[in-house]
């Protein structure tokens, strides 16, 4: 019998660092570690001597003194005598408004073509595939400036609306679209008026809970409650018997023509509707490919299984296709939602005071900090995509697949 | 007699009929119009409401272009043809093509320069795209082409690339020389040696040595810009890429998390903060005095950008791969360089095409975000110079939609492209 022995150890030698698998490595890892220090410190270092040369130094203080610049789109309070800060905090605000909506929209789009790409209508079929090839090959940029010059150049002026020969009129005499912008109605909340919204979220709350109990007695007991008007029934008429009883608190304030321009209900400014449908009609044409890819994913064998163990077609696609594609499709789904996050930083070109064009905008032309603004916007974006992707790996680690 | 048994003999047919035609609504152009347009009721409304979108769509452009008015000085005098009729203005396009094309600065008498370097832009990439039909022996070509292609468009003295290019040279001589020992030996020596080449080479002087006209950076603008910027980042992203996407999966926790940071905070922020950095922050972190080009500021930044993308790509490409390919590298005897050159990479490559490809697409699209930092290229021109002035103000649609048809005809040809190289590498058999 032999015996396996150790190799004879060899006496370290600084060749080896290069050489010997054990060590090459630490070897490695340590030129990275000082070059990448080296970098930064080079870097610092040039920072702190164009700094010095420029009479400059690195503080956040500029974020306490008074913007004196206005913002044309406010959904919390502000006027130019306030702080910086609060005039980045409505650019936060106003990122996040025209990323939900353009998130919401686009997945409606997407949703909406992506299945009608597999419609068995030729037409539908090549003109989805017409519009998924046009807006994911022409860059965002333009459509954003296409929609922007509708929005400006093709509406007619408040004008247009006056006098007996008006050669505009407003939808159902409540939207006014002008180049000025999208007026709408607004809600006007009378006394009462919050309690209906608060019978109205209780009412929908209660169609949930009782969809899910519905679902509940089908799995313990097989019976099958309908589950589509009855939950409809409790969301509204709750909110609706409220409604009258309460003495209709709620009442809208339309637009009306007033001077030069309109008054009164809500103006959607003509930037917020370009960069709010450029981006949904942009991404929509790649989630529209999403949902194509998701739902061709679930195979063909799962859907005639389902068929033989006797379901119907939209049970088929609830309970059968619809589980297996979303686990394709949302995780790329979401990244697009973070694209148009990110992709809303545009506004600067259609001028849209987001958190680019209030902090990274005009705070830094007016301060001069660009090296902390230009910080604090790139934290900011960092924020989000950080936790949606966070949100993210929980939710695959959630759906994914569990194999032994 | 014969009357009787006439009737009473059966009719025997001997022949086969001719088959019948189908019924008209189950033939031809009705029956498939039958199935594919209005199988159902939803179905016929659907293929109503797409021909009325169709209808509505050429009703209203095809006027607006057979009108279109191709020669006139100004956007009056285009109204003033066209009397209050409906048309287009595509004299812009005739009178402002080469702003279009080549930005407001670039010497008129030079366009042939870039022109001549986009023509043989095709000639470099075809052995790359298309690599069984063209022979290997243009590569060389492709090897000489971006230096060739930078003295083209930026003119000055021929040495400058030529200097570049023999950096390259004694790079890779030293490489090969070293390499035999280890990768890691001729990487790194390679790297050095191209360095202390250029440092050395430096003090030669180069002004007016067979020099073509210097073209200022700033000059630049137009499609060329966004095709300089696309063609130049996707191609440096791709090795930074590779790079970055290895270093993620590295065993080396130190290089890992380097790799890691790095890709996650540039695929967390927009393009357009990079674009902020390299236009008003770089020059804080540069050595006071240097005077760097905005172009090659903005070149940097998309490239990091685009790099930390590719890496993602073919991080899913690596992880794709089989374990068992890893293994049969290492007991194949290979080190970590052979067998991620030899077997890993290869594979993971050919699994990326698409992703990468979409990247590419992405980022060519994406460099019209620097008429955002006053650049002008193709978008920024018509912002900028074209719509501000007075004989063009208001010729919306035509530069709009003559900028989306260009970023069109490049975008689609690529994502075709691509579509067509993963049918040709797919070697699974069926």
């Amino acid at each position: 019998m032999s015996t396996l022995s150790d190799p004879p150890r060899e006496s370290f030698k600084p060749s080896m660092l290069l050489n010997d698998t054990r060590y090459r490595g630490y070897t490695f890892q340590f030129i990275a570690i000082v070059l990448v220090a080296a970098l930064f410190a080079y870097l610092g270092l040039n920072l702190q001597r164009n700094l010095a040369a420029a009479g400059l130094t690195i503080s956040f203080d500029f974020l306490g003194e008074p913007a004196n610049y206005d913002i044309n789109q406010t959904l919390i309070e502000y006027n130019n005598q306030m702080d910086h800060w609060r005039a980045s905090l409505v650019g936060v605000l106003n990122t996040l408004l025209v990323s939900f909506l353009a998130c919401i929209t686009a997945t409606i789009i997407g949703v909406v073509a992506g299945v009608l790409r597999l419609s068995n209508n030729w037409l539908v079929r090549k003109l989805m595939s017409a519009y998924v090839e046009a807006f994911r090959n022409v860059p965002v940029l333009i459509w954003i400036i296409i929609i922007f010059t509708i929005m400006t150049a093709v509406l007619p002026a408040p004008r247009a609306f006056r006098g007996e020969d008006a050669t505009a009129s407003m939808i159902f005499g409540s939207v006014a679209f002008t180049n000025r912008g999208v007026y709408i109605p607004k809600p006007i909340f009378g006394p009462g008026g919050w309690t209906v919204m608060l019978v109205f979220l209780a009412g929908v709350i209660g169609a949930f809970a009782y969809r899910r109990y519905a679902t509940k007695l089908l799995y313990a007991t097989g019976k099958l409650l309908p589950m589509g008007w009855p939950a409809l029934l409790i969301a509204f008429v709750p909110a609706i018997l409220a409604y009258y009883l309460l003495g209709q608190p709620i009442s809208l304030e339309y637009p009306e023509l007033g001077g030069f321009n309109f008054t009164g209900g809500i103006n959607i400014l003509g930037s917020l509707i370009a960069l709010w449908f450029a981006l949904a009609i942009y991404t929509g044409a790649f989630i529209a490919e999403n949902v194509r890819a998701g739902i061709l994913s679930v195979s063909k064998g799962q859907t005639e299984a389902a068929a033989s163990l006797g379901l119907r077609p939209r049970r088929i696609m609830n309970l059968v296709v619809l589980p297996q594609a979303l686990r394709v499709i949302v995780p790329p789904l979401i990244s697009h939602y973070l694209n148009i996050t990110k992709n809303s930083s545009l506004a600067i070109a259609v001028g849209y005071m987001d958190l680019t064009g209030t902090l990274g905008g005009i705070t830094l032309n007016q301060t001069g900090r660009a090296i902390e603004c230009i910080l604090l916007l790139m934290a900011f974006y960092l924020a989000i995509s950080l936790s949606i992707s966070a949100i993210m790996n929980v939710y695959n680690n959630a759906v994914s697949l569990k194999e032994r | 007699m014969a009357d009787m048994h006439a009737h009473s003999v059966r009719f025997v047919r001997e022949t086969m009929l001719p088959q019948a035609e189908p019924p008209t609504t189950e033939r031809g152009i009705v029956k498939w119009m039958r199935e594919n347009l209005f199988s159902t009721i939803p179905n016929g409304i659907l293929t109503l409401a797409a021909l009325w979108c169709i209808w509505w769509l050429i009703s209203s452009v095809l006027p607006w272009f057979a009108n279109g008015i191709w020669d006139a000085p100004s956007i009056r005098a285009c109204r003033e043809i066209l009397e209050g009729q409906v048309g287009g203005c595509f004299a812009v396009l005739t009178e402002r093509w080469n702003q279009l094309l080549f930005g407001f600065q670039y010497p008129s008498e030079l366009y042939w320069r870039p022109s001549l370097a986009f023509l043989l832009l095709f000639i470099a990439i075809a052995p790359v795209l298309f690599r069984k039909r063209f022979p290997a022996q243009m590569l060389v070509f492709t090897a000489i082409y971006p230096f060739l292609a930078y003295w083209l468009t930026w003119g000055g003295s021929i040495l400058v690339p030529v200097f570049a290019a023999l950096g390259f040279v004694a790079g890779y001589m030293v490489y090969s020389r070293l390499v035999a020992q280890s990768f890691a030996m001729g990487f790194f020596g390679g790297i050095l040696a191209a360095l202390v080449f250029w440092w050395v080479i430096g003090i030669v002087p180069t002004e007016g040595i067979i020099a073509l006209e210097p073209v200022a950076s700033r000059n630049l603008g137009g499609f060329m810009l966004n095709l300089i910027l696309g063609t130049v980042c996707v191609s440096l992203s791709i090795p930074f890429g590779i790079a970055l996407a290895l270093g993620r999966q590295s065993d080396m926790p130190a290089i890992k998390w380097i790799c890691i940071i790095f890709i996650e905070f540039v695929r967390g922020v927009p393009l357009i903060t990079l674009l902020f950095v390299a236009n008003v922050v770089l020059a804080y972190f540069l050595p006071p005095g240097t005077n760097f080009d905005l172009i090659l500021r903005v070149i940097i930044m998309i490239t990091m950008f685009a790099s930390a993308y590719i890496a993602e790509v073919i991080r899913g490409g690596l992880a794709a791969l089989p374990k068992g390919q890893y293994e049969a590298g290492d007991s194949l005897g290979l080190d970590y360089a052979q067998s991620m050159r030899l077997i890993i990479l290869p594979q993971a490559l050919k699994i990326s095409i698409p992703g990468i490809v979409n990247v590419a697409v992405g980022l060519f699209k994406d460099t019209t975000l620097v008429s955002i930092i006053s650049m002008f290229d193709l978008v920024g021109m018509i912002r900028g110079p074209i719509l501000a002035s007075t004989e063009w103000n208001g010729v919306y649609w035509e530069l709009l939609g003559f900028a989306a048809l260009l970023f069109f005809v490049v975008c689609f040809g690529i994502s075709k492209y691509s579509q067509w190289l993963e049918q040709e590498l797919s070697t699974d058999r069926r």
